[in-house]
Formats: C-alpha cells, sequence, structure tokens
C-alpha cells in the first residue's frame, strides 16, 4: 500500500473517529447542565471589562 | 541599557545584512525589497538608540496597554481605503481597458493581488491585530503580555504589507491567490505570527477572568490556523538566496488542493473565524447586554472549526482533482451552513429585547447589517459549492460577487462598527465626532454592496449561461469575446457600487480624524420622536 | 470545596489548558484529514508525452505568473460539453504534473488557455499581446508591448532548473548544464535544434516574436502559450470498451 492508500485510509476511519470525538467531547462539555453558572460567568465579562484587574 | 545595546545592535545587523543583499542581487526587485528592509532597520536600530535612558514607557495602572491598538486602528483605516481605491480602480479598468496605461506597473494582473491583499491583509489583517489586542485585554482583565513584542508585531506587520505590496506592482509574485508574496516575505510574515501568537497566548495566561471568553477562542483559532496554513502553502524552493523568483513545493493537482486547503480555511479562519471573534466581543458591548446563548457560541465554535478544514476542495470542482475529495468538500461545504446560521442567530438574539436599538444606534445598525450579510453569503456559499450549481457559476463573476458580499458586508461592516466602537474609548473622548456621519457611511456601503453584488449576479450566471449556449444546430451560440463584451454594463453597476463603498469609508475618515483631534460635530441626536410631556394631554373643553 | 484538590479556579484552569491543547490537535487533524492529498501525485495516471517544460518555456511561464495572467485565464478544461468544444480536450491530471505552481486559475475573464498552443500563428499572438484590442476589438486585456522590447534575462538559468530539479521535476545533469544555451538555440532562426528536441520531445524552436536578432521576453511568452496542451496526443483518446 502506498502512503497515499495509508493516509487516506486513516484520514476517513480513525482520524474521522478521534476528530468527531474531540468534537463530541466539546459540545457535550458546552451543553451539560453544571456548565450554566460559569457560563453566565463569562457571558457577562464583557460587561465588567473597563479596567485591568490587579 | 544592555537590552537597549542589544536590541539596537541587533536590528543594525539586521539592517548590514540587507545592504549587503542588496549589493550582491542581480535581481532589481531584491534590490528594492533589501532596501526597504535595511531602512526599517536602521530606524527601528535608530529608535531603540534614541530611547535608551528613557524609563521604560509603563502604562498607568489601571489602564490597558492601548498603544498598538490606536496605531492599528488607524492603519485599519489607511489601509481600508487604499484597498477600496484599488479595488475601484481595477473595476474600472475591466470596463475601460485603457486604464491599464500600457505600463507593466499598473496592468490589471500585477494590480489585482495589490487590490485583494490590501483588503484582505493590509485592512482586514490589521482590523484583527487591533481588535484583538483590545479584546484579548479587556475580557482577561489584564495588559498585554510582552509589551515591547506587541510592537513589534504591528511594525513588522506593516513591513509585510509593503514588502507585499511593492512586490506585486513589481512582478514578484509566487503566482498562488491570496498567497502572493515570495519566499523571504513569507518568513517575514512568519517571524511576525509566532510573535502575535506569543503577545495572544501570554495575555490568556496571566487573566484574571477564570474563564476565556468566547471570542478570544475565535481568535486563537484564526492565529493558529492561519499560522498552519501559510506555512505549508508556501513551502517553495527559492532559486538563490539572492533573488525573489521560487518555485512551489508542490505541482499540479498536489498545489491545487493545497492552495484551495489554504485558500478556503483563509476564508474561514482570517475572514471568519476571526470577525466573528470581534463580533462576539464588540455586539454584546454595543447592544449592552451578553450575547444571547453561550452555549451556542460554544457549539458555533467547535461545528465551525471541525467543517472548515474539508470545505477547500469545492473550488475545484470538475477539475482533475479525485471525485472522492470533490464529494467530501461539497457534503462539509452544505453541512457548515448550520454553524454559521447558528452564529448569525446568536449576534441578532442578543439584541432581543433591544431592537429598538437598530433604529437609534448607528453602529448597532452597521452590525445587523453585518450579521445579515454574513448569514446571506454563508447561505450561497453552500449553494455554490454544490456540485451542479458550481458548474455554471465556477469561473465566473458570480463567485466575484459572493466574495465581495462577504467581504464588503460582513468583513467590512463588522470592522468599521468596532473602529467606530473602540475610537472615542482609546482616545479618551466623550463621543465621536458624528453619529449621524456613521449613518451617512452605512446608507453608502449598503447602496454599494446591493449595486455590486446584484450586477455580478446577473453577470455571473449570465456569463455562464452563455458560454454553454447551444443554438438549434447543434453549435455554440456565442464566441467568447462576445460575452466579454456583453459584461460592460454590469462592470459599469459594479464600478459605480465600489464608488459608493469607497465614498462611505471617506465619511469614516473624516469622522475618526476629527474624533481624534477631540473635535464633536454640532448636530441633531439620532433619535427621532421627541416627547413632550406637558402636550401629552387631552384638551379641557373650554368652560361654556 | 475547601480542599485545595476540589479548588474549583484550578480545575477551571486546567480544564481551560485542555481546551486549548484541544484547539490545537484540531488544527494537527485538519492536517492529518487532508494529509492524503499530499501523496496524491502517486495516484496520478502517467501520461505519454508529459515531459518537463525546456527552460525558454520555463521562462515564458515565469512571465505568465510574473504579469498576474492567471488573474484572468484558467487552465482547467473541465469535462463539459461546451468547455470541450469550445476549448478542446478535457485537461488531465498528468498535463499540469511539473507546473510548479499550478496555474489552473478561478476566473474566466479572459478565455482558458489550457490547449491554446497552436491555435494562433505567432504573429497573430504577437500582435494580441502588443495591442488586444486590434485583433479582438471586444478584448478588455492589457497591452504588453513593452515585453517585445525587452532582452529575456536568462543568464544562470540553469539555476531555475536545479531549484525544479529540487521539487521533483526529473530535469538531467545535461539540462541544466545547457540551460542558458538551449534558450538561444530555441528562440534563434536555423540553430541546430536537434540535441534540444532529443531531451524535449515536440519541442518547438523557431524564432517566436518576428525578430530574430535579439531573444526577448515576448520569445519566451509566445513559446510557453503555443506548447500549451500539445504534449499530449487527445486524440488517442478513443473509446476503449470492446463491442460485444
Amino acid at each position: 500500500m502506498s502512503a497515499y492508500d495509508v493516509a487516506r485510509h486513516f484520514a476517513d476511519s480513525w482520524g474521522l473517529v478521534f476528530l468527531f470525538g474531540v468534537f463530541l467531547f466539546a459540545v457535550g462539555r458546552a451543553l451539560r447542565p453544571s456548565a450554566r453558572d460559569e457560563y453566565e460567568h463569562a457571558r457577562t465579562v464583557v460587561l465588567r471589562d473597563e479596567e485591568p484587574g490587579k | 541599557m544592555d537590552a537597549y545595546v542589544a536590541r539596537s545592535m541587533t536590528w543594525l545587523s539586521l539592517a548590514i545584512l540587507a545592504v549587503f543583499a542588496a549589493a550582491v542581487t542581480v535581481d532589481p526587485a531584491f534590490a528594492v525589497h533589501a532596501a526597504i528592509f535595511a531602512a526599517a532597520g536602521f530606524l527601528a536600530a535608530f529608535l531603540s538608540m534614541r530611547s535608551a535612558g528613557d524609563a521604560p514607557a509603563a502604562p498607568k495602572p489601571g489602564e490597558y496597554d492601548d498603544d498598538v491598538i490606536r496605531w492599528g486602528t488607524i492603519a485599519t483605516v489607511f489601509w481600508g481605503v487604499v484597498g477600496f481605491l484599488v479595488g475601484l480602480y481595477i473595476a474600472l479598468q475591466l470596463a475601460f481597458p485603457a486604464l491599464n496605461l500600457g505600463l507593466e506597473y499598473s496592468s490589471f494582473g500585477r494590480l489585482r493581488p495589490l487590490h485583494t491583499s490590501a483588503v484582505i491583509f493590509a485592512f482586514g489583517g490589521n482590523a484583527l491585530i487591533a481588535t484583538s489586542f483590545y479584546v484579548v485585554q479587556r475580557t482577561c482583565r489584564a495588559r498585554l503580555a510582552f509589551p515591547g513584542i506587541a510592537r513589534f508585531v504591528f511594525w513588522g506587520y506593516q513591513l509585510f504589507i509593503v514588502l507585499a505590496a511593492t512586490g506585486y506592482v513589481l512582478g514578484v509574485t509566487e503566482g498562488k491567490e491570496y498567497a502572493e508574496p515570495e519566499w523571504y516575505v513569507d518568513i517575514w510574515l512568519t517571524v511576525v505570527w509566532v510573535a502575535y501568537l506569543a503577545v495572544f497566548v501570554g495575555t490568556l495566561v496571566k487573566r484574571h477572568e477564570p474563564h476565556i471568553y468566547v471570542a478570544n477562542w475565535f481568535y486563537l483559532a484564526f492565529i493558529v490556523t492561519v499560522a498552519m496554513l501559510h506555512l505549508v502553502n508556501n513551502l517553495s524552493m527559492p532559486v538563490t538566496i539572492f533573488g525573489t523568483k521560487s518555485y512551489s513545493a508542490f505541482a499540479g493537482v498536489q498545489d491545487a488542493l493545497t492552495q484551495w486547503w489554504y485558500g478556503h480555511n483563509a476564508v474561514g479562519f482570517f475572514l471568519t473565524a476571526g470577525f466573528l471573534g470581534m463580533m462576539y466581543y464588540f455586539v454584546p458591548k454595543q447592544a449592552e447586554r451578553p450575547v444571547y446563548s453561550y452555549r451556542l457560541s460554544i457549539v458555533h465554535f467547535w461545528s465551525l472549526i471541525f467543517l472548515y478544514i474539508w470545505a477547500g476542495p469545492h473550488h475545484l470542482h470538475y477539475t482533475a482533482l479525485p471525485d472522492w475529495a470533490q464529494t467530501l468538500g461539497m457534503v462539509f461545504s452544505v453541512m457548515l451552513w448550520m454553524p454559521s446560521w447558528g452564529g448569525m442567530i446568536n449576534g441578532l438574539m442578543t439584541l432581543s429585547g433591544a431592537w429598538d436599538k437598530i433604529r437609534t444606534d448607528p453602529i448597532i445598525r452597521m452590525q445587523v447589517l453585518a450579521l445579515a450579510f454574513y448569514g446571506m453569503s454563508t447561505f450561497e456559499g453552500p449553494l455554490m459549492s454544490i456540485k451542479s450549481v458550481n458548474s455554471l457559476s465556477h469561473y465566473t463573476d458570480w463567485t466575484i460577487g459572493h466574495v465581495h458580499s462577504g467581504a464588503l458586508g460582513w468583513v467590512g461592516m463588522i470592522s468599521f462598527a468596532a473602529v467606530y466602537f473602540m475610537t472615542p474609548k482609546l482616545w479618551k473622548r466623550e463621543r465621536l465626532y458624528s453619529l449621524r456621519m456613521i449613518n451617512w457611511h452605512f446608507w453608502c456601503a449598503t447602496a454599494g454592496i446591493v449595486l455590486y453584488a446584484s450586477a455580478m449576479w446577473v453577470a455571473g450566471i449570465m456569463q455562464g449561461l452563455m458560454w454553454r449556449e447551444y443554438g438549434q444546430d447543434g453549435y455554440l451560440v456565442y464566441s467568447f469575446a462576445e460575452v466579454v463584451a456583453a459584461m460592460h454594463p454590469y462592470y459599469l453597476i459594479r464600478a459605480a457600487g465600489g464608488l459608493l463603498y469607497l465614498l462611505g469609508s471617506l465619511f469614516m475618515v473624516w469622522n475618526i480624524w476629527m474624533t481624534i483631534k477631540g473635535k464633536v460635530r454640532e448636530e441633531a441626536p439620532m433619535h427621532d420622536a421627541t416627547y413632550n410631556p406637558a402636550a401629552d394631554k387631552p384638551l379641557v373643553p373650554a368652560a361654556a | 470545596m475547601a480542599s485545595k484538590f476540589f479548588d474549583h479556579g484550578k480545575i477551571e484552569r486546567n480544564v481551560t489548558l485542555l481546551m486549548v491543547l484541544g484547539l490545537i490537535t484540531v488544527a494537527i487533524g485538519g492536517i492529518v484529514e487532508i494529509a492524503p492529498l499530499f501523496w496524491i501525485d502517486s495516484t496520478i495516471e502517467k501520461v505519454k508525452g508529459v515531459r518537463p517544460y525546456t527552460p525558454l518555456e520555463q521562462a515564458g511561464r515565469n512571465i505568465y505568473i510574473r504579469e498576474g495572467c492567471y488573474n484572468c485565464h484558467s487552465q482547467m478544461i473541465r469535462p463539459f460539453r461546451d468547455e470541450v468544444e469550445r476549448y478542446g480536450h478535457y485537461s488531465l491530471a498528468a498535463e499540469s504534473m511539473y507546473d510548479h505552481p499550478f496555474q489552473w486559475g478561478s476566473k474566466r475573464t479572459g478565455p482558458d488557455l489550457a490547449r491554446v498552443g497552436g491555435r494562433y500563428s505567432d504573429e497573430w499572438h504577437v500582435q494580441h499581446l502588443k495591442d488586444p484590442r486590434s485583433v479582438v476589438p471586444e478584448s478588455i486585456m492589457p497591452g504588453y508591448s513593452f515585453l517585445a522590447d525587452r532582452e529575456l534575462r536568462t543568464k544562470g538559468f540553469g539555476g531555475d532548473l536545479t531549484a525544479l530539479r529540487r521539487v521533483g521535476v526529473p530535469y538531467t545533469d545535461a539540462d541544466v548544464a545547457k540551460a542558458d544555451e538551449d534558450v538561444r538555440t530555441q528562440a534563434t532562426p536555423g540553430a541546430d535544434a536537434a540535441d534540444l528536441i532529443a531531451r524535449y520531445p515536440k519541442a518547438q524552436a523557431r524564432d517566436f516574436d518576428g525578430n530574430p536578432e535579439r531573444v526577448t521576453e515576448m520569445d519566451a511568452l509566445v513559446a510557453y502559450l503555443q506548447m500549451l496542451g500539445t504534449l499530449v496526443d487527445t486524440s488517442k483518446a478513443a473509446p476503449k470498451e470492446q463491442a460485444r
């Protein structure tokens, strides 16, 4: 098998599965209920940013 | 003191090396570039020496480090006007070829890369660098990490722009769209970009907020991915290290794929992700309310990152590229529609409960139009990536129209809004010189985009249909030259649209200039229907 | 949450770091997904007749790139009836296998040039490049008359061939050594071009710009245009299925 075949095989099987897994992890983290509070805090950061912190 | 000496000596030796390169080369364009680099090096060395002994310019406590952002705002406005002006000129060249002037330096083939690079990299790039430094400091509640390097990023980037622009006019090009600068300019940009990444990540690391605000995710993705795309697509073999010419490391179909993987992700990460970072800060800020859904913004981010990277091959439908890659490019491009509209809805819904601001606040109005164009071009893009549609639209002016509705509508408008937002704050002015002038800018630009996009739709579809039209005798009906001639009226309308857009940006120049000077225009406030409580009561009938 | 281990801020920072690493993974993952296409040349079918450019043609190609011709002209004919009738047989991947960089283009403000070679005379090309509207009244192309006045700079063109060889174009040592000589041979009428044609089959050797005394940039550009699409004999692409 040539490098092309090996790479292509990896890309459209395990590579894709891996990236999809990372995607699901990221989205799952965003959607989990316990994220609500910290996201509420992050969401409003733009409204309290007039001065740098210490 | 040692640091100043070391810095000056570094610049001085780089400048002397450049003088040496200018002296030994047989390539006049390379000599010009070496001279420009040497001049920049001597200037940097001189300035570092002169500042020796001065106390380091520490920002006042309780203030963000905004010098670079002030310069960047001015640079954004300046390069924007340059880019629009060159764009108008080349649009007119297509309608009146005599404007090529018969000179090599002013021909369409050399000026078109000047236009694309000036608007994407000079205008867009400066807008992204300035706003990213503005946003990352404020959402991290921390000053810029490495202030000296941040200054280098700004001036180094301007040097990149000057080298690239003069190169195009002198005929120095790698011949790959949107990646035209030659190998040594690419290396310089890489150095600047690594410095940019260091400043940005450094600031994130020293943040005082527990969370990294979502705008910074988009900016970070933009910086990291552009670095990767730039490095891979520009791999090339110089003929000599004392000459401009290099040959791409890839050839033919492989080069085409690398180029459009770069080209499409430059759209995805430079013109989309970066400006979405801008949107996720400045829209909530101007509307004075947090983003509609923070979760949606995170999902928007990750979906965009995952899908965009695959979409490039839709630029190569029906070419010699393998079919599987074309089909993948099409499928992922169509899927991109969803996160894009998710992002648009998230931006627009941030205004929910404050919709009246569209009427009373011209900056909000600009942002809403930018989001509307983001939505429109991210719908048009997937449509054009469908193979059967692409068979008609590819190679025509439809593509040019699509790019400009995204660039003028989305990228331009969201950047203008950010410039208008930041300027009074950066120069500590009570307000902008004029809010009504933003309104004039808004309407000129909007009318310009409408003229531009509709002319290019008609031209593009007409072109595509004329090229493939068969008569009853079974022969092609139109010669190529007849189709060229048929485009003339649309090229005129397009130029008129460009003129209006340029005119709008001149209002911005005036407005920003006067704001920086500290002037305030006397004008009626920007809202309507004044309320007079004294008059707001029923008439008392006169006593009988 | 009193224990240090469950310090919320710390976990949050670590997770953030994790996500930053995730982002970088994704960026690199993008490469992994695209990587197969970097080896795609191994899947290109070899086609008879494709050869590296002669030094004169390559010099002409460099002028084509320098002047930004790719901004308006494509070199990629798609497999549609109208394109094939207008421009010739659709383009094959192998035909651009020695193109560093590729010049497929993305816009047809002017016509496709993938098979323009041999369609017009040299005189037509020279006249058209000098003053496009004198031969095609509707044309909106810029004029390039300065090419005819400018000597082609070829000293040390072997260096260009060496650079191309480093990125995979199979030039021989003889090709590199004779690069400058090959340029003059190909553009000078009456020069003995047998050796050149033996190394570069189907190379066309003559005076291209109508000025036999000098080798100009016009010579190089016209030589390049006149060879585009001429290397592969597309008439051989006859139906292969056996009738039953």
